[in-house]
């Protein structure tokens, strides 16, 4: 069984913001909601690097250990989704989140929040698969159709990956190879002194 | 297994200091809320990072809540990612849900226990007089902030330990409707709550002052322990102390449950995070509080609920709880009392 991942290479990403406009087009998130935003650390800065970023379906998700209402699930393949029937906008997900994936769309009428909204890993809701309740409630069900998530199809540099992690892992792992590079992970310093290679 | 036990156990340690520091937490909270030190030492590390190696040890910063640019707009769109959360899922999840069931079942087991070895604390006689003890206006407040509490209390307790409790009996559907009006009960009802607590802390606060006798009536625990009476003004000690608690805890409440209540307002996440753990300490030491005050004045304690109720007292209620309220009354009485006409034939 696949175990859906997102990647986001930020040696290739270009901060187009294309992955966040295929997002909100393909599931018509409501106003103010955006599912998926582009960070830019160090903006103008040598060395600036861009990541795109939303809900990252957690193994032992936060959001589903602080939800007071247990509406969060996780499916065969790894995407955590939530039940907006259930979910009662309490904000919980968004504190405990570490990406700030947990959305809430325009504030109703004395400061209550609407329900919760986030990245759906285009995979939908706990309606009937491709329905139009589902629709409705949590966008474009792609993964049932047997595609991937379109922010990660549509993205002009193959920045942002989606897809069983063991073939985004294979992908990115030759990328890191062809470029020659350290590995991009923290601890190199720490695990070979000065930055050598010698051990 | 070890460890994750080893972490409740810290934060279980933490979050009873918390609790007990409830005094020092308003203070804290206002500078805890607004810095955002941690981030701003990320970013520093990130950009020495950057100049030295750009791959290494700049994702590690990055972790710890640096922020950058976002074309998305919205309340913390430019930070990649906080670790704030995790503490504050832990210090919920862990002491949170752990400190506060164990506190409150030993309180309530406490209050069980004196009620089987003691038993109601009976009047010995009445003498079928009565004394005037709270107005109309004091029982209006009383049982305006009583009630108002009791719905907070309980729809609190359900956000908290429902998801435990409730949900396996009731199933995840109806647990979700109900608490889908739990949460806007919990919200409506809460500036009744403020505004009822004003008036409570501020109607009383004269008989609240501490008192020479009231150490005794502490020492002796107000008697009830050895059914022995322990000298009281209008309000005894153990009053005093919830009173005075209930100024304390109330302030930390209020002020974390009104950011928690206004996430329109757009505060930062650690703001909410650290709203959270105040308002759930403050909370349930309030409850806890609220247990004893209940049992006390209630079965705990013959011809106190009457108090509340038709705000009379029975004489000899007065004489054996509050004996120096009780003098002042009879003396006051005696002042005013009518002198006798003298016959003037």
């Amino acid at each position: 069984m696949a175990r859906m991942k997102f990647l986001c290479d930020s040696e290739r990403c270009i901060e187009c913001n294309g992955c966040v406009t295929a997002c909100k087009n393909e599931n018509e998130v409501p106003w103010g909601v955006n599912r998926r935003r582009v960070v830019t650390l160090g903006d103008g800065e040598p060395g600036e690097k861009s990541i795109s970023v939303a809900c990252m379906h957690c193994t032992d998700a936060p959001c589903a250990a602080v939800c007071p209402v247990d509406c969060f699930y996780t499916t065969d393949d790894g995407i955590v989704l939530h039940d907006k029937d259930i979910c009662i906008g309490c904000g919980y997900c968004s504190y405990a989140c570490p990406f700030g994936a947990p959305q809430f769309p325009e504030k109703e009428a004395f400061a209550v929040r609407g329900k919760m909204d986030k990245c759906t890993f285009c995979a939908g809701g706990p309606e009937e698969d491709g329905s139009e309740a589902e629709r409705e409630k949590y966008g474009r069900n792609r993964v049932s159709e047997g595609m991937l998530p379109l922010c990660a199809e549509m993205c002009a540099t193959k920045a942002l990956l989606a897809g069983d992690g063991d073939e985004v892992a294979d992908i990115f792992r030759e990328r890191s190879m062809k470029r020659s590079s350290r590995p991009d992970t923290w601890g190199w310093d720490v695990a070979y002194k000065d930055g050598s290679h010698e051990i | 297994m070890r460890s994750e036990r080893w972490r409740c156990a810290k934060w279980s340690a933490v979050f009873l200091g918390g609790l007990l520091a409830l005094t020092a937490l308003v203070s804290l909270y206002v500078v805890f809320a607004s810095s955002s030190v941690a981030a701003d030492e990320g970013a520093k590390k990130a950009a020495d990072a950057t100049t030295e190696n750009p791959r290494s040890e700049y994702w590690r910063a990055v972790r710890h809540g640096v922020s950058g640019y976002s074309a998305v707009t919205g309340p913390e769109a430019n930070v990649l990612i906080q670790d704030s959360g995790q503490t504050w899922r832990e210090l919920r999840n862990g002491a949170g849900l752990n400190v506060s069931a164990w506190l409150m079942a030993a309180v309530l087991l406490a209050l069980g226990m004196l009620q089987i070895f003691k038993g109601t604390w009976k009047l010995d006689y009445r003498t079928g007089k009565t004394i005037r003890r709270w107005s109309v206006f004091d029982r209006f407040i009383h049982w305006g902030l009583a009630l108002t509490f009791i719905a907070l209390a309980l729809t609190g307790l359900g956000l908290l330990f429902g998801r435990y409790v409730l949900m396996p009996l009731m199933g995840k559907e109806a647990f979700g409707a109900m608490s889908a009006v739990s949460k806007p009960v919990h919200d409506y009802v809460s500036p009744f709550f403020i505004v009822f607590l004003v008036l409570t802390l501020a109607a009383w606060m004269k008989h609240n002052v501490p008192a020479s006798y009231d150490l005794e009536w502490l020492k002796k625990v107000g008697g009830y322990l050895t059914h022995e009476h322990a000298p009281a003004g209008f309000i005894n000690a153990g009053e005093k102390v919830w009173y005075w608690f209930l100024i304390l805890a109330g302030i930390v409440v209020v002020v974390s449950g009104l950011f928690l209540l206004t996430p329109n307002f757009d505060w930062t996440r650690s703001t909410m995070q650290l709203s959270s753990i105040f308002h759930i300490a403050s909370g349930i030491g309030l409850i806890c509080f609220s247990f004893v005050h209940m049992y006390m004045s209630t079965i705990g304690n013959e011809g106190t609920f009457e108090a509340m109720v038709g705000g009379e007292v029975d004489e000899r209620w007065a004489q054996l709880h509050h004996d120096v309220w009780y003098d002042e009354v009879v003396a006051d009485q005696a002042s005013h009392e009518p002198q006798p006409e003298r016959s003037l034939g």
